[in-house]
């Protein structure tokens, strides 16, 4: 029987095998933000550790960073220690870091791809569970805590139990203004938010195949929302092309000799997958979530449901919604786009398109925050920033800023905020805010009308 | 890290769904405050209310549960974020084991890094377990023993659960997984070697 591109991946990285269905795999890229190694370096020194393989592991700050602009690092002593902890170890360790204001500085799973360092084939590892964003370039891409971060560190392997396959095949043609955003919140709503669980997810059908490779990665980023570590797609000449050039990518007769391996990965038609999903996608309106788990989404043009259970009702209480309203015209206080989910260029374009020519609610601070400054130069080489500047946005500096809201880049209590990222958790935006996941276009399209409003009426 | 053989102890039901690491412990506390001193910021959003007091909805403000060790909890309990700290409160809090029909998946790995005993048993059991703890505070006792691998409820009904032969060893004798793997090291500079001769566009 064949093997599908998980199977084949794992296979590949397999160091020994522990018994009881455990293996130790090679840890190809090992990517650490500030906090991981604020965490977990003590630990390594309390045992007296070395780091491994520096050149395997790879360091950013993007979690305790402020993103106002004209920072220099963190916004609080405690958050300028940390900045200085993650210099003096990487330093120390000969580990590559890409430092505020450099060039690959940004959000991790933003600046994987970017550099070149996610490559198709590869296992890639870090101490987030947003890592699975990596999973669009056909590596085997997951998030992990901090005993494992320091267990890589130390050895380059990570102890790992093989999970069961599910392939989700979304077939059919997006309609316009709807985006890869709008199709993977559909599937959570779908499947649930632990539909994925204890699942390698991979992403197939026509739908997946007609994404760019930015596109493949707002899908991933959510796998973990489906309650699985990672999700991936089959790497092809789409993705060979974006690869191509990049800082950290092989060139030459390297690149030549990797495409060949990675032409070996994809999925073979015999494989057998323990789970199928589907999602058609034709006739999907754009979507928008209306609660405190991203399961509970609909379409912009819906109406909120009934709550089917205690979790639910409660969740309605917090979000200060009635079922049975519709969700269009709920009125928002904040916009955020941004995050490790639709911070990239192809995000800001689609929603400087909404944003051009027009203006920013009065009563709406909306922010826009690049994922990298990979991604900020380039908006600002096609003028990006200005179109959302003239519309009364605000435009930071690369991090994961409101997304989680650790260096309290928060909004108010009781504030509701449009948000292109990944969670809508209670008090994921800070105490008592009130999250709506959305795409960047439904979210600009929010922050002109001042109320959750359906994008396709802003396009002619 | 701590054995876990048996525990008998006072359980907390909290039958919310997809309790993620956010509501468990908020970032800004993952960042700041030192590992011994997380247990007091656990579930803070629905432990306390807006002015500090304890919440008396929240089941661990109540009597006897708040000595509580073993926490009874609902669908994918521990989902989100793959912050390690998450353990660490619950740990804080003086919890051993948590029971739930299924977990996050990076939180159950978190656990067994910590010692801490993720049970899955099936929803409809759990149900069961979590409505007899309430009915009768006085006597919300479990069992839990991982030698058997049951869980015993208050009415002495015993509920089997599954756990992987390497983690129970783990637990069991409170082994150490960085110094069991570093006795492979000659296997992964094998591995390495030949590694970077079929693949040499990895290591950059
Ligand atoms: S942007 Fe948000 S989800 Fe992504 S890595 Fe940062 S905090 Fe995590």
């Amino acid at each position: 029987m064949g093997k599908t591109l998980f199977e084949k991946i794992w296979d590949e990285h397999v160091v020994a095998d522990l018994g009881g269905g455990a293996s130790l795999l090679h840890v190809d890229r090992h990517y650490l933000h500030e906090l991981c190694i604020s965490r977990g370096f003590p630990t390594l020194h309390e045992r007296g550790l070395p780091v491994r393989n520096p050149d395997l592991t790879f360091a950013t700050p993007d979690h305790v960073i402020s993103s106002a602009p004209g920072r220099t690092g963190g916004a609080f002593p405690w958050s300028i220690k940390v900045m200085d902890t993650m210099r003096i170890e990487t330093a120390k360790a000969g580990i590559r870091l890409f430092d505020i204001d450099q060039d690959g500085q940004g959000i991790l799973h933003v600046i994987g791809p970017e550099l070149g360092l996610t490559l198709p084939g590869t296992t890639v590892i870090c101490g987030d569970s947003h890592t699975c964003t990596n999973g669009a370039l056909g590596a085997l891409a997951f998030g992990i805590g901090i005993s494992e971060v320091v267990h890589i560190l130390a050895t380059q392997t990570i102890v790992q139990r093989k999970p069961k396959t599910m392939r989700a095949n979304l077939e059919g043609t997006m309609a316009r203004g709807v985006y890869s955003k709008d199709l993977i919140l559909a599937l959570i709503g779908k499947i649930g938010a632990a539909g994925g669980a204890g699942h390698a997810i991979e992403y197939a059908g026509s739908a997946v195949r007609a994404l760019d490779l930015e596109a493949r990665m707002t899908l991933c980023n959510l796998s973990i929302e489906l309650g699985s570590k990672t999700g991936m797609v089959a790497p092809d000449e789409k993705t060979y092309a974006y690869v191509k050039g990049r800082r950290f990518a092989p060139a030459g007769a390297q690149y030549d000799a990797a495409v060949a391996h990675w032409k070996t990965l994809a999925t073979d038609a015999d494989a057998k997958f323990d789970a199928e999903v589907s999602l058609q996608v034709s006739g999907l309106p754009p979507q928008i979530t209306w609660g405190t788990s991203p399961e509970d989404v609909i379409g912009v043009d819906g109406r909120i449901p009934e709550p089917g259970h205690v979790s639910k009702s409660d969740a309605l209480a917090y979000m200060g919604l009635k079922a049975g309203d519709r969700i269009a015209g709920t009125k928002v206080d904040r916009v955020f786009i941004g995050s490790c989910t639709n911070s990239r260029v192809s995000d800001l374009r689609i929603a400087a398109e909404v944003a051009r020519g027009r203006k920013v609610a009065k009563h709406v601070e909306a922010w826009i925050v690049p994922g990298s400054v990979g991604v900020k130069k380039e908006a600002e080489a096609e003028g990006l920033h200005e179109v959302f500047l003239a519309a009364g946005f605000q435009w930071r500096e690369p991090g994961c800023s409101m997304c989680v809201g650790v260096n309290e880049e928060w909004a108010a209590p009781k504030a509701r905020c449009v948000s292109t990222s990944n969670r809508n958790f209670v008090g994921r935006q800070g105490p008592e805010v009130r999250t709506h996941l959305a795409s960047p276009a439904m979210a600009a399209a929010a922050a002109i009308a001042g109320e959750i409003a359906d994008v396709r009426q802003f396009m002619s | 890290m701590e054995k876990f053989t048996t525990l008998t102890a006072i359980a907390a039901y909290y039958p919310r769904a997809n309790v993620d690491t956010d509501l468990i412990i908020r970032v800004e506390r993952c960042a700041k405050v030192e590992k011994g001193g997380l247990g007091k910021y656990a579930f803070e959003m629905a432990r306390f209310l807006p002015d500090g007091s304890d919440n008396p909805e929240f089941p661990l403000n109540n009597g006897p549960f708040r000595q509580a060790r073993i926490l009874v909890g609902n669908i994918n309990f521990g989902c989100g974020s793959s912050r390690e700290m998450a353990v660490w409160a619950i740990a804080g809090m003086g919890i051993r084991c948590v029971i739930a029909p299924s977990f996050g998946e990076i939180f159950f790995g978190n656990c067994f890094q910590n010692g801490l005993l993720p049970v899955i048993l099936p929803q409809a059991t759990v149900e069961k377990i979590g409505a007899a703890l309430e009915a009768d505070p006085a006597n919300a006792k479990l069992t839990v023993d991982l030698e058997r691998q049951v869980v015993v409820a208050p009415d002495k009904s015993e509920h089997a659960f599954a756990i992987e032969p390497l983690r129970k060893k783990a637990l069991l004798e409170g082994l150490d997984e960085i110094g069991l793997t570093r006795l492979r090291e000659a296997e992964i500079a094998a591995f390495q070697q030949k590694d970077r001769l079929k693949r040499p566009w990895v290591y950059v």
